[in-house]
């Protein structure tokens, strides 16, 4: 590929970085429409490319590669497949979507758009690496945004924004450490010394050639077990979920819990599954378990929440189980699912989190005992509300609904009486989405909120955009599957292959 | 024009989806050209329907050879989903009926929401009701099926909560949505085992397979997915125990009482066990629990009838009961009967309730019945087309109800006594109940002064469906339903006149019961509810079954919900903290070394050189030797 539209893609937000530097930090308009600017013409390529990414070829595409530090075998190489290219997706339709709905902002803005672009690039970053020494820089990048922005724009409630910034840091923190261990022994262990890469399609390769030991692949697929599953939120790391969306403001809850966790699932998949498949087979099992927690656990705590922002924070845990549920089950059709949840959960709870914003921010009030009514000061607001709560409930035509049955499926082909407990879920959803629902939206018209209004102008680009891509994808889920399938389909014969590799279940059997 | 609707059938939801996100999207505020666009989207459905029965009537599709059309939705590596279309005589009657009432319905509807705020927004959702509901109808695979399924629930749910300002309203969709999302729930597993069992949903393929499997395997397996398969329509269709939601569901308007819980959605779950009725009829096992449990709801909700005041809610008791019918009929091996009441039903339970809605709209939205009186002289037309829809549904002949309900109890003698027994208790009942609801509402001492006009939008559905309810029973028994609507070879249906003979008398029995109790008055209702004494309680309080599931939910959901809250706080959260504390005590105490004083430093870098001194004079010799080895290299 010549024309490096990945590269480009990751430059624009920081081009806009760099303009924002010059422009004057009283100058509001403009900074915001610098910032918007950058992220619309991001996400238009990111269009272009996955409407023109050849999903009958599949494999990475626009792919480029330069050499940086080749002592160490790290370069600069990036690319997009099936799995990578919804992600990139995804990270741009709610980097837009997180830019618009922080119109608003009037603290610092031009600080605060810096951060967020920084933050989007990050995560980009991450997704579209085909190196693990990128990735890890990328991952590194995101961290130190999020800090700032939370603890300056943050909001407190139940938790000061002060201590959820810090839980939030501090756990992603602790992950990344766990991971960085393993990727160090992944790196030392892979290759002998002359031929050390960073390459990711390379370390692969590395368990064919059998320098991975079995049980060396365990241990390192703990570590980044450990270090991928806190930043998805796995049971029992979750904890700084709730807290840390409580606290944050709306467009980092929205790019955390619209793509950053997804880093988890991606993680897993491109760096677990594939460098280390035996690994990911032995801890398939726990991951399984962990994951229906999660479903389960998480959905149970929602029901009881009263501040939006926590019940959306429990919704999303619950929702990654799935996730976890998808990847575990080790085959085609829930890897796929898996792949699709992100994406499907991605936008759905960008839309609760920007819709929860703008009433926050116009209220001061989100929790259930105080809102009532809104349907009657704000119909486009609980036209999102509605959109976002509906497929979180995984209703069909909706993107939810797909991801979700995939999974099943893919689940209920290995463990038929554990999935029949994580379709329990979809009652459990329905429960706590539909009491916030009724509560928040409907009811007699509160008098008290007639002074508020309802979300006009600027506001209404991420309901829109959102709300577009959930129906979208809903109607025509082969937009997305389509491409997904041509990144995991063609892993078929090889989790095929992991059938024979032993599990933690054979291992404890044995021990018995 | 009947090949172009043949292979055009996928319009007829289609239509109607656009016509919903038109009006949803630029035409809320634009009343009378929402309302046109709706009724004419589905006039069309209507008109494509009938072009579509006359091309089953000259092709001969049958049951047995179906037309279908199908695209590919989903494609990945090890599944595949179509959307498509079946086209035989069930589903031609299925979209008959879905269009025709909801036509009517629709122009009711004209009258019934005028000077409504939300006039656009019922008739967007309307719109999406019908389009959903179709789409159901011609679903070819289960998936499919649920799809549709599922929007007709969204769209029950939006369409209860159409006064969302009101709290019982809210409350009862959020039921509606909840209680059938458990019997989804099954209704999903099952999807999903059919899946992995034989790698295809497709009711044409299932067709196919399931003999052979049932050959080779027994019907062990199967009858677990059909139990699990069948507790969708246990949630849909009202079935004892997932009933509550449908009584509360009667907070929407009335048309949509009378459209979508009365007609239409609410008999999915009947059409569904219908629709895979190759697979259901093969599991013996399966087959009696559809007719217990159908013949059960049949008679349980008309129990409850039996004591209600609020008009609506004795209305949708009844169709709890006759959706049971229903059931029982698809039970006892009779698909012909099911789906001939399911017709008939339509026609006279959506005429019901829309008389109820205009008898409402008259009084002022009085809802109980023994506030009522004497509207016979006050709006001659309803109380007319009301009468015609109550001796429909009380089985009288030459009424419709009377064909449709003597072929289930026929079906029913023939295979079991008891429920036979059952059924026919129950038709007694449903008589007595709606004679008594007829004779409070329009017979007596008028009790309202002032009574609101029925408008002609209002009328003419109702005129029409009551012609419906005449005709239709007699229509299919003289054209004999069952050579069309049917599972394997064609039924001819016989008369049986003792059976026939045996409910009319009941019936009239019944009429004449409740004649004087609520018509002339000549026995006092309250002493004898006083002389019924608990069972009387009881089933006015529809044995308490709402709060026993109440209770439920608070010990099983928000009870724990609450521990599990509890833990994720004080434990897990907890420990996290706890670690946090640690870190800072400790490093507290290492900052205590910290202190900043200069003299203490220097004392503390005096002790260490010292203790370095001191070893290095010690350990010299060792010392010295590692030098003196590294010197060797």
């Amino acid at each position: 590929m010549d024309f490096p539209l990945l590269t480009i893609i990751l430059v624009i937000p920081l081009l806009a970085v760099g303009l924002l530097m010059f422009i004057p930090p009283s100058s509001f308009k403009s900074v915001k429409v610098v910032a918007a600017t950058a992220m619309c013409i991001s996400l238009g390529l990111t269009i272009y490319a996955y409407v023109t990414y050849d999903s009958s070829i599949g494999g990475m595409q626009f792919t480029q590669s330069i050499p940086w530090i080749s002592d160490l075998g790290v370069s600069y190489s990036v690319g997009v497949d099936g799995i990578s290219l919804p992600m990139l997706f995804l990270t741009n339709v709610i980097g837009l979507a997180a830019v618009f709905s922080s119109w608003n902002i009037n603290v610092r803005p031009k600080e605060f758009f810096i951060l967020l672009l920084i933050l989007i690039t990050g995560v980009m970053g991450t997704f579209v690496a085909c190196d693990l020494f990128i990735f890890l820089l990328c991952y590194e990048l995101v961290v130190i945004p999020i800090y700032i922005m939370v603890i300056i724009w943050g909001s407190t409630k139940r938790v000061t924004k002060e201590y959820a910034g810090m839980k939030l840091t501090i756990y992603l923190l602790m992950g990344s450490a766990f991971m960085l261990v393993g990727v160090v022994a992944l790196y030392l262990q892979a290759f002998p010394a002359e031929l050390r890469t960073f390459d990711i399609a390379a370390l692969s390769n590395a368990h064919l050639y059998g320098t991975l030991s079995q049980s060396f692949q365990i241990i390192v697929f703990f570590l980044l077990l450990l270090g991928f599953g806190t930043l998805l939120s796995m049971f029992p790391f979750h904890t700084w979920s709730p807290d840390g969306y409580a606290g944050a403001p709306t467009a980092v809850s929205m790019i955390h819990a619209g793509v950053l966790k997804k880093i988890g699932g991606y993680g897993l998949i491109r760096l677990g599954l594939l460098i280390l498949p035996a690994g990911a087979k032995f801890w398939a099992p726990l991951i399984i378990i962990l994951g229906l927690a999660n479903v389960i656990y998480a959905a149970y705590i929602a029901i009881v929440q009263k501040d939006l922002k926590y019940v959306v924070g429990y919704s999303s845990v619950s929702h990654m189980g799935y996730v976890l549920l998808g990847f575990a089950a080790l085959n085609t059709i829930s890897l796929t699912g898996a792949v699709a949840n992100m994406v499907a959960h991605g936008i759905m709870s960008a839309l609760f989190f920007a819709v929860i914003g703008y009433v926050y921010e116009k209220t001061h009030m989100r929790s259930v005992d105080q809102l009532r009514g809104i349907a009657h000061q704000m119909p486009r607001i609980s036209v999102g509300f509605m959109l976002a709560g509906m497929s979180s409930v995984g209703l069909p035509g909706l993107i939810g609904f797909i991801p979700e049955y995939t999974i099943f499926l893919g689940l209920f082909k290995v463990y038929p009486f554990l999935a029949m407990l994580a379709v329990s879920g979809i009652v459990f959803t329905a429960i706590y989405i539909l009491r916030v629902l009724q509560k928040v939206l409907f009811g007699p018209r509160d008098y008290g909120l007639d002074k508020y209004k309802d979300a006009k102008g600027a506001e209404l680009v991420p309901l829109f955009l959102l709300g577009t891509v959930l129906v979208l994808f809903g109607l025509f889920p082969q937009l997305l599957m389509g491409v997904i399938n041509s990144g995991v389909a063609p892993l078929g014969p090889f989790l095929q292959e992991l059938n024979n590799v032993p599990s933690l279940l054979v291992t404890l059997g044995g021990i018995w | 024009m009947e090949q172009f609707a043949l292979t055009h059938a996928w319009l007829i939801p289609l239509v109607p989806a656009a016509a919903f996100a038109i009006i949803g999207l630029f035409l809320q505020n634009f009343h009378k050209l929402s309302a046109a666009i709706a009724i004419l989207a589905i006039t069309f459905g209507f008109v494509m329907s009938l072009g579509i029965a006359g091309a089953v009537f000259n092709l001969g599709i049958t049951v047995d050879a179906p037309f279908v059309q199908r695209i590919e939705w989903i494609k990945i590596a090890g599944l595949q989903f179509d959307m498509g279309v079946i086209i035989d005589p069930l589903s031609v009657l299925m979209l008959l009926v879905v269009t025709l009432v909801s036509l009517l319905v629709q122009i009711y509807s004209v009258g019934y929401m005028k000077g409504d705020k939300g006039f656009g927004r019922f008739f967007s959702y309307m719109s999406l009701f019908s389009a959903s509901m179709l789409g159901l109808n011609i679903s070819i695979n289960f998936v499919q099926m649920y799809v549709f399924w599922e929007l007709v629930g969204l769209c029950s749910y939006l369409l209860i909560g159409f006064y969302y300002y009101r709290i019982p309203a809210r409350e009862a969709a959020k039921k509606a949505f909840i209680t059938t999302r458990i019997g989804d729930f099954g209704l999903l597993i099952g999807i999903l085992l059919l899946q992995m069992l034989f790698g295809t949903v497709d009711f044409i393929q299932l067709r196919q397979v399931i003999p052979v499997y049932l050959m080779a395997n027994g019907a062990g397996v199967l009858t677990i997915i059909g139990i699990l398969l069948f507790m969708g329509p246990i949630g849909k269709s009202g079935q004892f125990p997932l009933h509550v939601w449908l009584p509360d569901a009667m907070e929407g308007p009335a048309p949509v009482s009378a459209l979508i819980h009365a007609a239409t959605m609410v008999v999915a779950g009947v059409y569904l066990v219908a629709r895979a009725y190759f697979l259901f009829a093969s599991l013996p096992i399966l087959m009696n629990i559809i007719a217990w449990i159908g013949a059960f709801t049949a008679f349980f909700g008309a129990s409850i009838a039996f004591s209600q005041h609020a008009i609506k809610r004795i209305l949708a008791y009844s169709t709890i009961s006759q959706l049971g019918y229903m059931m029982l009929a698809l039970g006892v091996g009779s698909l012909t009967a099911s789906m001939f009441h399911l017709m008939t039903h339509a026609f006279f339970k959506s005429l019901l309730f829309l008389c109820a809605g205009a008898v409402m709209h008259a009084v002022n939205e009085e809802a109980d019945i023994f506030k009522m009186g004497g509207l016979r002289r006050k709006m001659p037309v309803v109380f007319v087309t009301m009468t015609i829809g109550v001796l429909a549904i009380s089985g009288l002949p030459p009424f419709s109800g009377f064909f449709s309900k003597d072929a289930i109890l026929a079906a029913a003698a023939h295979v079991s006594m008891p429920l036979y027994l059952i059924g026919i208790v129950t038709a007694f009942m449903t008589a007595f109940y709606m004679a008594r609801l007829l004779f409070l509402v329009f017979f007596g001492e008028s009790r309202q002064k002032e009574v609101h006009k029925v408008s002609r939008f209002m009328q003419l559905p109702l005129i029409v469906l009551a012609a419906l309810a005449v005709v239709s029973g007699l229509g299919g028994y003289v054209y004999n339903f069952g050579d069309w609507v049917r599972f394997g070879p064609p039924v001819v249906e016989h008369m049986d006149w003792l059976l026939a003979s045996t409910s009319t008398l009941l019936s009239l029995l019944a009429f004449v019961l409740a004649w004087n109790i609520y018509g002339s008055k000549r026995w006092s209702s309250d002493i004898i509810a006083k002389k019924l004494g608990i069972i009387y309680t009881i089933t006015f309080n529809k044995y308490y079954i709402d709060e026993f599931y109440a209770l439920l939910c608070r010990i099983f959901i928000d009870g724990i919900g609450k521990i599990m809250y509890f833990i994720d706080l004080y434990i897990i959260d907890g420990t996290v903290n706890a670690v946090s504390a640690l870190v800072l005590l400790f490093s507290k105490l290492l900052s205590k070394f910290q202190t900043g004083q200069v003299q203490r430093y220097a004392a503390v870098f005096v002790c260490g050189v010292v203790i370095l001194l001191l070893c290095t004079i010690m350990y010299l010799d060792k010392v010295n030797g590692v030098l003196a080895a590294g010197g060797a290299f």
